[in-house]
């Protein structure tokens, strides 16, 4: 970095904008609201500022497809606040950096190494690129229902059962704040000369708060897809692509390229290059104030009875191997109630949006953007909805995740020829679509997966208790597409 | 020179009292804390920018949040208070001596130490030995507590700042959790003259109804309040607040006061149409 001559204290991008706009040019290129004057009511409602650095790429504020200037300068000190050799900003979500390092490792054919409890995104990379997934499954806690990591056995398992495999697909953490021996996964990988790929879409806060899981970068992995906007501070939709110089950063960009918008979109770059600031000069203090929050919740959660508001004391050193105290989650089917139950009772009755509530547990995001106040009036309305609501559990689904068989590689089901029928008639055969919750956006069912009756009175039951599913072509989700063979 | 403090009472309308002297200028962990002197109101607590009292008032605000349920159930032992830094209510309840015991919950001890040191008037009453003060958030004090109140008081500021969570569904669940069955809860109720606050006053009624079997809206006027008509609201397990008066009972006490008296009391859950018009849309 010495021969840039800035430091964290910078932010190129930010800075580079914030002359431009006090420059007072003549807009004769797109965006076509030129600031905000051709549409009055967005920019009432956004406020003038914002559109006003709504603006399109040119020479002082470089390309994001090319860049060379202040672009690749906020990349650089991107890079250099996590510990990367390379840092891409990604404007096309999380999503997109995830299938850039599925698309950088595998061909179509390859290989590559999976728990069964990735994001959609990552089985959809497969859709697209034609790789083939080797599923490792994840470990489940039977009290909470829910999927943990990979143990490294199981993963040496899978190495060694396919040593061509190009890489090594980890989540660091999952939705739920559950991490894997990550540094042992990376050893075992690289001796056997496979990549490895992290997904930490719920992990910025793992490169600056202290007493964390490992970040991915710190375990040595190669690649790791880090979605800024979900606690690291930067607007919906903004995320970093990180590397290590064990793959070409001129291959990742091209790989980028293939997909990402020629119109990349300031507002979300300034945000990623304010945010990476914050992070780097206050990070350590806000992740401190976020583990704070969640840890006094649990504690008062806890308290109340009913709830389990689980942390640290479930780490097994093994599928369970860290656990990420920033995450608030919660088991709410000992009360009688299913999570996306309380999920929509908090909603609807006590003016509380939380991330997301499945069969069994809710997920409360806490941030440094908190107040005491959001925390107390979360804890009380859990206490109101047990005196309100509790009931007896019994008959309760008792678990998330069903591991499911795979039969035919994601690609290939999906683009076969397929038929439509109703889910209840749908035993026995092999799904040609995505079947998921929304959140988490774990696939129940992905195509090629064979369906099962547990699997469909699972889907029927997510139904039932109000979840919101995703994923098939039929809206309303009464019939699935089938693989004809 | 002439010194004038304004607040504003909505976006359009100012209020204005010309000042004496500024006593204190400070800023808690929770917010702005002023105290003026002033040639009218006599010392004036504000709070964010909002007056909170003034000395010339206050007796309104305290009687009308305490006299009504003392006179509704008259074998009142136990008081929570929640709010109510400047002492004012403590005040008014220490002179029941009927009441055992007395729990004030304060988020802001800052409030507390600076209405000591400048207003006496109200502040005068926290040495009671009955009276125990807590400095906490309420909606957290009040979360632990199961039937152990036989009134609670919500004393709070407005919606909008670290009162916030006390205008919660939540929080009024919690409050029936910790009232014993003849429970009755207080609670400062903003105003429905001017629209800006309309919507509070509205959502603020539904949500102690939701738990709630009795939920009653009296009103008093309170001159340095925005409109100077103001609303409180009273809850209950079973009491009503008229049928239940007892009248006698309370006068035989012999309290003294400025504002209350049992003949108002029936008249002040009388309210004008538009008021009524607002809370029959909740």
């Amino acid at each position: 970095m010495s021969e840039l001559r800035i430091s964290q204290d910078n932010a190129p991008i930010y800075e580079a904008l914030k002359k431009h706009t006090k420059n007072r040019i003549v807009r004769l290129d797109v965006p076509g609201h030129k600031g905000g004057r051709m549409n009055k009511e967005l920019k009432a409602f956004l406020g003038e500022q914002c559109l006003k650095c709504d603006v399109n790429s040119m020479k002082n504020l470089d390309n994001l497809c090319h860049p060379v200037s202040v672009i690749r300068e906020a990349e650089q000190l991107a890079a250099d606040a996590f510990g990367a050799d390379h840092a891409f900003f990604m404007i096309n979500g999380t999503t997109s950096a995830v299938q850039t390092m599925v698309f950088t490792a595998c061909k179509a054919g390859d290989k590559i190494i999976m728990p069964r409890n990735v994001h959609r995104s990552a089985i959809n990379a497969l859709v697209v690129c034609g790789a083939v997934p080797v599923y490792v499954d994840p470990g489940t806690n039977k009290q909470l229902g829910i999927p943990l990591g990979m143990s490294v056995k199981a993963v040496e398992k899978a190495i060694l059962e396919n040593p061509d495999a190009k890489a090594v697909l980890v989540n660091n953490p999952t939705y739920y704040g559950i991490c894997s021996d990550l540094k042992a996964i990376v050893r075992l990988a690289h001796e056997h000369g496979m990549l490895v790929l992290a997904d930490e879409a719920h992990g910025t806060h793992l490169y600056f708060g202290e007493d964390l899981p490992c970040s991915a970068m710190a375990a040595g992995c190669d690649m790791a897809a880090v979605s800024i906007h979900k606690t690291g501070g930067s607007l919906t939709q903004s995320s970093l692509l990180l590397c290590k110089s064990t793959v070409s950063e001129g291959y990742v960009r091209q790989v980028i390229n293939l997909t990402q918008t020629t119109s990349g979109s300031y507002l979300l770059m300034v945000s990623l290059d304010l945010a990476r600031k914050n992070l780097a000069l206050n990070g350590r203090e806000l992740f401190r104030r976020s583990v704070a929050y969640a840890d006094y919740a649990r504690e008062e959660i806890n308290k109340i009875g009913g709830y389990y508001a689980f942390g640290r004391e479930l780490e097994n050193g093994d599928d369970l191997y860290a656990f990420d105290s920033t995450k608030l989650s919660v088991h709410t089917r000992a009360m009688g109630l299913a999570g996306v139950e309380v999920y929509d009772i908090l909603r609807d009755d006590y003016d509380i949006q939380i991330e997301f509530g499945d069969i069994g547990n809710i997920l409360a995001i806490v941030s440094a953007g908190d107040r005491e106040l959001e925390i107390e009036r979360f804890i009380s309305s859990l206490s109101e909805i047990k005196r309100l609501y509790s009931k007896d559990p019994t008959g309760l689904f008792d678990h998330e995740y069903i591991n499911p068989t795979v039969e035919i590689p994601p690609q290939q089901a999906f683009y076969s020829e397929k038929r439509s029928l109703p889910i209840e008639k749908s035993a026995g055969l092999i799904c040609g679509e995505f079947v998921m919750c929304y959140p988490p956006g774990i696939p129940i069912l992905a195509p090629g997966e064979r369906i099962t009756g547990e699997i469909i009175s699972y889907i029927n039951y997510c139904k039932q208790k109000g979840c919101l599913l995703t994923g098939t072509e039929d809206l309303e989700i009464n019939n699935i597409n089938v693989v004809v063979k | 020179m002439d010194l004038w403090f304004t607040e504003k009472h909505t976006d359009d309308v100012n209020f204005t009292i010309k000042v004496k002297k500024q006593l204190y200028s400070g800023k808690s962990y929770y917010q702005d804390i002023d105290v003026f002197d002033t040639f009218e109101f006599g010392r004036v607590l504000v709070l964010d920018g909002f007056i909170m009292l003034t000395e010339k008032d206050e007796y309104i605000y305290h009687e009308m949040v305490t006299a009504v349920p003392m006179a509704v159930d008259p074998d009142i032992k136990r008081v929570l208070v929640i709010g109510a830094g400047d002492g004012g209510t403590i005040r008014e309840l220490t002179r029941y001596q009927s009441i055992e015991k007395i729990d004030m919950v304060e988020i802001d001890e800052q409030v507390v130490k600076v209405c000591k040191e400048y207003l006496p008037q109200t502040a005068c009453k926290f040495d009671d030995p009955r009276v125990e003060l807590f400095f906490e958030d309420g909606l957290k004090f009040v979360r632990r507590k199961e039937n152990e109140y036989d009134l609670i008081i919500v004393d709070s500021t407005d919606p909008f700042g670290p009162g916030e969570g006390l205008f919660t569904k939540e929080f009024y669940g919690n409050c029936f959790k910790a009232l014993t069955d003849s429970g009755i809860l207080i609670n400062q109720h903003e105003s429905t003259y001017y629209d800006s606050y309309v919507d509070m006053v509205k959502r603020t009624h539904k949500r102690i109804g939701a738990s709630f079997p009795v939920t009653m809206v009296y009103q008093a006027h309170i001159p340095t309040y925005p409109s100077g008509h103001w609303l409180f609201g009273f809850a209950s397990k079973n009491l009503h607040p008229v049928y239940d008066l007892k009248a006698d009972r309370w006068n035989a006490l012999g309290i003294k006061t400025k504002y209350y008296n049992t003949q108002l009391h029936k008249g002040c859950f009388a309210l004008p149409n538009y008021v009524l018009d607002i809370l029959d849309e909740v």
